[in-house]
Formats: C-alpha cells, sequence, structure tokens
C-alpha cells in the first residue's frame, strides 16, 4: 500500500520531469540491473539507486520497502536457489538422498547466483519505489487515458479507494480500542475489522462511482494532449535513461565485467569492471545535480 | 427556461417499503438561490439526487413524473450529460475526490467534458483562487484535511461554470469561519455569475440570509416553498425545529417580522430603541481583550472549581499537563495544551479545521500518546470518534453491545435489526451504547463532532442525553463546528487554534461578543448580559422592554404564520 501511495511532491529533479519521462527513467535503472550480472556494477547501481532515493526524500519508503519485502524475497531466493540448484561444484553442505529428488549438494556457487538474482530483484522493487514515491501517478495516468480512457482511470480510482480504506482500517480499529473491554483482540479483532472494511468498502465504491457519474465520466471524453515544451530536467532525466541503458548493454557486450557462477564462480575484477560500476550509476545520478527550478 | 423543474416526481429506492418522494412539483429559476430545509429522512438528499440524475440512472427504483436540468430531461440524459449543467457536492468529502492530486481532481470533470488544455488550465487557476485552494493545487488529495476535501470537491463542481449548483449539506464538516465563507462565496458566485444554487443545510441560521427561497419537505412532500421571511413566518406553526434561533426568539417576544438574519434583527430591534441599550454593556464584555486574555482570565478565576463546587484536592476526571504532539518530519498538531476537567462538568471544544481537536479527543482517549507531558485521567474516558459507523463489528444490535446499555439508549426494540440499517440519530445512540457499555459510567464522554447531518430535534435529543450523565459524575467534552449546539450543552468552552488552547472560560465568556464562535443571539444583542440562546435573549429584551417602556406588541405582530405553499 506504501508504494502506491507514497506520491508527495518535493523539491527533487526527479519530481520535477514528467511523469511518463521520470517513469522511463525508473525502468531504465531497473532494466540495467536485469542485463548487467557483474556483482561491482550491480552494487554499484543499488547505491546508486539509494543516493536517487535520498535526493527525492523517498530513503524512509524505500528502507521500509526494504525491510518489509525486498530482503525476505532476497533469502527466499537464496534458499530456494540453494535447494534447487545442481550446478556448482563447491560443495559446503551434503544434505543426503532424498528420494525423487536425489542427492541433496549444496553449492556455494548455487547460493551466490541466488543471491544475484536476489539482488536484481531488489533493485527492481527499489527504482519502482523511487518512481512511485517521484512520479505524479495523476499525471502519469492522464497519459494512459488518453489511450485507454477506462482501465487509466479505474486504477486511478483504485489507487486512491487503497488510502482511504485503510484510513477507514484505522479508525476502525481505533473505534475498537473505544470500547470498555478494548474490544476483541488478536486474529479475531482483525478479522471483525476486515470484515468492516470490505463491508464499508462497497459503500464507499458505490460513493465513488456516484462522483465520476456526476464528473461526466460516462461521457466518453478524453483528454487533451498536452503541449508542453521539454524542461531542463525532462531532458536530463530522458538521456540519463537512454545513457544508463547504453552503458549497461556495452558493459555487457563488451565483457569488461563478465561474471559466469556455474560450474565454478569466475569473475573479472579489472579497470574494465571498476569503471563500469562508476560509470553507470553516476550517469543515473547526472540529472540530480542540476536543482534549477525544482521547488514544487 | 428554468434550470431545474420537477414535474410530479414521487421516486422510490429498489426495495424500500416507502416512497422517498411523492408527488414533487417544482421549478428553480436562473440565478436563484434556494434552500431546501426538512427534518432528517425527509426526501432533501434524494431530490439533489434525482435533480442531477442519479435517480433513477444510478440507483434503480421506481420512478414517476418529469426531471428537466436546462431542458434536458434525466429520464433520457444521464447523470454525465447532466454534469454539463448541474455540479454537484455530496456530504461526505471522502468519496467525493477521485484523483490523486488536487490540480487532476480539479481537471477531470473538465476533461470529461471535452475541453480544451487552455480552457482546463484556466479554468483551473480561476476556480483554485476563487476557492482559496491555490496553495493545495500540487498536494496529494489524501493528505488533505475534510474541510480541504469539500473545498476540493466544491472547487470540482464550480470549475466547468455549471447553470445550477446542487448542494447536499456542504458545511457539515466546516468550522463555522469556512462555513460561513463558503455560504458568501456561493452568493457572489450566484449573484455575479447567475448561477442557480440549491443548497441542503440543517443549520438555517447560517445561510437564511443569503438564499431567495425556501423549500421545505416533509415525508417526501414540498409542504412550504416561499421566500425566507414567508418560511419563518410557517415554520413557527407547522414546523418549530426549523425556526432559527433568532425566529425563535423573536416569535417568542411576540416581535416581527421574524428575521432572516442579524442584520434584519438589529434593525428591528434598533427600531424599537431595544439595541442600543446594550452598547454600554459590550464595552465593559470588550475591556480586557486581546489574545489570551480569557485564558488568563479563566486561569486566574479557576471557573471550573468555582463551578462544580468541587474541593480543590479531589481529582480532576481528566486533566492534561502541557500536552504536545509532534509529528516527525510534520508539524506539531497540539502545543503545550494544559486544562483539567472536573466529574460532571460539560464541555465544549471549539476551533477552525486542522486546530487539533480530533486530536486532543483522542489523546484524553488514550489512542495516541503525547509526545511531551502527560495525560491523568480519572477513570475510563469514552470516546465517540465523528463516524458511529466504525463501532460496528456484528450482524445484529444485540450482539454489539449488552442489554442494560441498549435499554439505556432505548434501543432495546432494535435488537435483531442490522446496526447499518439503523438510522443516523439510532446509529449513533448505539455507538454511545456501545463506549459507555460497562459497570461504572465513565469518568469522561468524549464526543467528536457528533451533531454532523443531524436535525434540531435529534441535536437537542442529544444535548439532553448528555446533560442527564452528570448525575453519573460523567465529564462530557464535546470537539464540534456547531456553536448554538455548544452553547445548549456546554457551561464551558475551550477554543483551540493551531494546537494551542487560546482561551478556555465558561461559554458566556468565549461565545459572546465575536463574530464566528458565537451564536445568532449573541450576534444580535452584541453579547449582551451573556445570552446565548433564544431563551436567554428574549429574556434581556423583555427586561429592556420592561425597562425602557418600548412600544408594546400590537395584536397583529403576535398572530398569523400562514403557512406558504407555492
Amino acid at each position: 500500500m506504501s508504494v502506491l501511495i507514497a506520491y508527495r511532491r518535493r523539491a527533487s529533479a526527479l519530481h520535477a520531469t514528467r511523469a511518463t519521462i521520470g517513469t522511463a527513467y525508473g525502468v531504465a535503472l531497473a532494466t540495467a540491473a536485469l542485463i548487467v550480472q557483474h556483482p561491482f556494477v550491480l552494487a554499484g547501481l543499488l547505491a546508486g539507486l539509494l543516493v536517487a532515493g535520498s535526493s527525492c526524500g523517498a530513503l524512509r519508503e524505500m528502507g521500509r520497502t526494504l525491510r518489509v519485502v525486498a530482503l525476505p524475497i532476497l533469502i527466499l531466493t537464496v534458499l530456494v536457489n540453494v535447494l534447487v540448484s545442481r550446478g556448482g561444484l563447491t560443495v559446503f553442505a551434503r544434505l543426503g538422498y532424498f528420494g525423487p529428488l536425489g542427492q541433496m549438494n549444496l553449492t556455494l556457487e548455487a547460493a551466490l547466483y541466488g543471491l544475484l538474482v536476489g539482488v536484481r530483484l531488489l533493485i527492481v522493487m527499489l527504482a519502482a519505489v523511487l518512481v512511485s514515491s517521484a512520479v505524479d501517478p495523476d499525471e502519469l495516468l492522464r497519459s494512459l487515458r488518453r489511450i485507454y480512457p477506462s482501465s487509466a482511470l479505474a486504477a486511478t480510482v483504485a489507487t486512491r479507494l487503497i488510502p482511504v480504506l485503510a484510513r477507514d482500517s484505522e479508525r476502525l480499529a481505533d473505534a475498537q480500542r473505544c470500547r470498555p473491554d478494548g474490544g476483541p483482540g488478536g486474529a479475531r479483532a482483525r478479522l471483525g475489522i476486515l470484515r468492516a472494511v470490505v463491508a464499508g468498502s462497497l459503500d464507499r465504491s458505490l460513493d465513488v462511482a456516484a462522483t465520476l457519474e456526476v464528473r461526466g465520466y460516462g461521457s466518453g471524453g478524453r483528454p487533451a494532449r498536452l503541449h508542453r515544451a521539454l524542461s531542463r530536467h525532462d531532458l536530463h532525466f530522458a538521456l540519463a535513461a537512454l545513457a544508463t541503458i547504453a552503458a549497461a548493454v556495452a558493459t555487457r557486450a563488451s565483457g569488461v565485467a563478465a561474471f559466469n557462477v556455474y560450474p565454478l564462480l569466475r569473475f573479472s575484477v579489472g579497470a574494465g569492471a571498476v569503471l563500469s560500476a562508476l560509470l553507470i550509476p553516476a550517469l543515473a545520478l547526472a540529472p540530480f545535480l542540476d536543482r534549477r527550478g525544482i521547488a514544487p | 427556461m428554468s434550470v431545474l423543474e420537477l414535474e410530479r416526481l414521487s421516486y422510490r429506492y429498489p426495495g424500500a417499503a416507502a416512497a422517498a418522494l411523492s408527488d414533487v412539483s417544482l421549478a428553480v429559476e436562473p440565478g436563484e438561490f434556494c434552500l431546501l430545509a426538512g427534518l432528517s429522512a425527509s426526501g432533501k438528499s434524494t431530490l439533489v439526487r434525482a435533480a442531477c440524475g442519479l435517480v433513477p440512472h444510478f440507483h434503480g427504483g421506481d420512478f414517476s413524473g418529469r426531471v428537466t436540468v436546462v431542458g434536458l430531461d434525466t429520464r433520457e440524459h444521464g447523470p454525465a450529460a447532466i454534469g454539463a449543467l448541474a455540479g454537484t457536492v455530496f456530504q461526505d468529502p471522502e468519496t467525493q475526490v477521485v484523483m490523486g492530486t488536487v490540480r487532476a481532481e480539479l481537471a477531470l470533470g473538465l476533461e470529461n467534458l471535452g475541453r480544451s488544455p487552455a480552457s482546463v488550465a484556466r479554468s483551473i487557476e480561476e476556480v483554485a483562487l476563487a476557492l482559496a485552494l491555490a496553495p493545495l493545487l500540487d498536494r496529494s488529495t489524501h493528505e488533505l484535511s475534510g474541510g480541504e476535501l469539500q473545498r476540493v470537491a466544491l472547487a470540482a463542481a464550480l470549475a466547468p461554470r455549471p447553470r445550477l449548483v446542487l448542494l447536499d449539506e456542504p458545511t457539515s464538516q466546516l468550522d463555522p469561519v469556512a462555513g460561513d465563507e463558503l455560504i458568501w462565496l456561493l452568493r457572489r458566485l450566484n449573484q455575479e455569475w447567475d448561477t442557480a444554487v440549491l443548497l441542503i443545510e440543517h443549520r438555517l441560521e447560517r445561510c437564511l440570509a443569503a438564499a431567495d427561497r425556501v423549500i421545505v419537505l416533509d415525508r417526501g412532500r414540498v409542504v412550504s416553498d416561499a421566500d425566507p421571511g414567508t418560511f419563518l413566518q410557517w415554520a413557527a406553526d407547522a414546523s418549530p425545529p426549523l425556526q432559527t434561533p433568532a425566529a425563535r426568539m423573536f416569535t417568542n417576544l411576540g416581535l416581527t417580522p421574524a428575521p432572516v438574519g442579524v442584520r434584519q434583527a438589529r434593525g428591528t430591534l434598533r427600531a424599537r430603541g431595544l439595541l442600543e441599550a446594550c452598547e454600554p454593556e459590550r464595552a465593559d464584555g470588550a475591556a480586557e481583550a486581546g489574545p489570551g486574555a480569557l485564558l488568563r482570565r479563566s486561569r486566574l478565576r479557576a471557573p471550573s472549581l468555582r463551578r462544580s463546587g468541587k474541593r480543590p484536592d479531589e481529582a480532576p476526571a481528566l486533566a492534561m499537563h502541557a500536552v504536545w504532539h509532534e509529528l516527525r518530519d510534520g508539524p506539531s498538531i497540539l502545543r503545550g495544551v494544559d486544562f483539567s476537567l472536573d466529574a460532571g462538568e460539560r464541555v465544549a471544544l471549539l476551533g477552525r479545521n486542522g486546530a487539533g481537536k480530533s486530536t486532543l479527543l483522542r489523546h484524553a482517549a488514550g489512542l495516541l500518546a503525547p509526545t511531551r507531558g502527560r495525560v491523568e485521567r480519572g477513570g475510563r474516558v469514552a470516546l465517540l470518534l465523528q463516524n458511529p459507523n466504525d463501532y460496528f463489528l456484528h450482524e445484529r444490535v444485540r450482539e454489539e453491545a449488552s442489554a442494560p446499555a441498549l435499554e439505556r439508549a432505548n434501543l432495546s426494540a432494535l435488537g435483531e435489526r442490522h446496526p447499518r440499517d439503523l438510522s443516523g440519530g439510532e446509529r449513533q445512540r448505539l455507538a454511545l451504547a456501545i463506549v459507555t457499555d460497562s459497570e461504572r459510567p465513565p469518568a469522561v464522554l468524549a464526543l467528536d463532532e457528533p451533531t454532523r447531518g443531524m436535525d434540531r430535534g435529534a441535536k437537542d435529543a442529544l444535548a439532553g442525553w448528555l446533560a442527564e450523565r452528570r448525575a453519573d459524575g460523567t465529564a462530557v467534552i464535546v470537539a464540534t463546528h456547531d456553536v448554538e449546539f455548544a452553547a445548549t450543552l456546554a457551561e464551558r468552552v475551550l477554543l483551540l487554534a493551531d494546537g494551542r488552547l487560546i482561551a478556555d472560560a465558561s461559554a458566556g465568556e468565549v461565545l459572546c461578543g465575536g463574530w464566528y464562535f458565537t451564536t445568532e443571539t449573541a450576534r444580535i444583542l452584541d453579547g449582551a448580559e451573556q445570552a446565548l440562546l433564544p431563551a436567554d435573549g428574549q429574556a434581556v429584551i423583555q427586561r429592556r422592554i420592561d425597562r425602557t417602556g418600548a412600544p408594546s406588541l400590537s395584536a397583529t405582530e403576535r398572530t398569523s404564520r400562514p403557512g406558504v405553499l407555492r
């Protein structure tokens, strides 16, 4: 839920960028993480994302996502890969024979590959948090409404209802605490509140639908195309997105940051890998240096 | 051509036993400012929903008769088409705002109408300036307060410059200042743009002076349709709960005409030589002025201790000692609040939207912990939050509270009903039964905006029920925007501003002599003798009549108050 409602207009270069380019920038960072494999480069990208999040005031949301979602997924990915993967030669534990699963040997390479996949997922998630924190969802959905009016508006209303229902559930929980006995506790209380929120959400949805009706939603009008000149931040972030992708592709294609896990771990630690690890995040972060006209 | 015309409209909601509207015929002309009055469940909201096309297109049900909006028949044109001509604002601001930011919300209706980007941008700028929303344009809607959301909803309705504006209690969540501003903004739009307004409002004293006409519904039928003055004459006999406080005071004194506003009331009193006599009294009352004067004065006199006759060493029912509530990365909501509440005291908590009233009550009940300071409770603090529905978790009323609690709330007969099927007043009584459902009565009963959407009868009943809690020793503290209700209920008033307690004194001291946080009676009499309610004002004027020998009331002034049906 926090991911969906994190947007607040703040003084940052990414906030000052139009929604489509801001989203493309986030997608570029996530894509770069899927292109490159080398741990140095991934670490650089991760650090770059955290710096970008800090510049946008999204560090707290990122921290929460890391704690609640990303780290558990990373641990799960490592565990599953260690147990499932048959690759790798460096065995660190022999679990014996497990019927149809056969001989279970846990290898260092499988653990590292799981970690690599987990870190990539983590970077993708943090890029999503960055976008949801710094890109105006209304502006983005407005662009989509020109193409898919009904779906985009439904998405808008859904994102609007989420905080409303979240507030409803907080109020219901508070109301239960106001009962003389403090209200029913534990799972029973949570179930009761959930049931009440669901029942209330039907009323809420009807009210929102009525509002949409009187606002002319059924008339089928589509927002007109806005002719806005590209701002300096639009240009900078568009270039940064392209440059980041290009650098990631070049790194992968050139083999300067080669990384092989199976059957034995092999990766380069030369100047090329270090340069890539520094260059890619530097390109991604460069637009944040320009702080002209970023205030809301 | 009328902007709104209803011809023999009858309507029944799906599955309902009784009709919500019966044979309603009326017309609203361009530029008219019409007030739609009536007790709770009289069909006012249904009429507004019929006027904007939601009835029958959205709600279904049995519909007969004809409704036309600027010539469009609502049977043939749905709410979207009607929406281009009539802007609608409903009661609950939370569900009237659809988009994520204020700017997008204002743009939505305009874009749906197919306006050009330049037109959309200009309309947003204009309406934002008119409603003082410019600083909020880029704010997220989920960060806004209820009052701010209501202004955004109104702006969204006004942005397309509709020919007719339909408003269902738009001021119910607004403080007295914002409520008055909204009414006068509507009046200005109505006068300058010729926009017709159809407004539902329970607090008639707030808007009667601005209205051209008052339409009264009773059980789905129009029972009066007249200018405000004639309506007041009619209400005196036919429906006293609809009278404004000033009209009640004048009627009881036999003075005519029943005033539609403070200005007319003062004019009538001045003409009879009954107003000037109060000027010296006001001067006395205003001897110590300026911010904090009431706070200083009240603390010096310790009024609560004197009033309740309590020993100084007796523990208070509730005490706050320099309570602060400071948000992380945000503002301070409460700033050193310091007060105490004695057993059996009845206190009103006033302040504008966002002043910190709800937060203060949550601290009182222990739902929040102060970031600094201390809250001392003499027993349990029962808190009734704004929405009674929040308390209901079960399928039947009898499962929500014990039998004695339901009996105290006069709900024993409704034990098998679903809580959400109860009327507004019954729901609130059930919520009160839930929070007070214990063997020992609570030390404090705190209520947050309990009169929202209530008619005067229901408010009086609530005030009476709360007054009876004194017998149990329960102190009552009510956060409200309804100054008339505060004056009816409370013996002491706390006034909050930006989280600071700026006044803590008797109701008479705080509510007399102001512009907004004051009653209609006090406005008329300039706070003379601290008269807040019509009965007090009546006594003051009667004494002046006796003292000054003002002309006695003629027989015609005491007689006929015709009911009018246009």
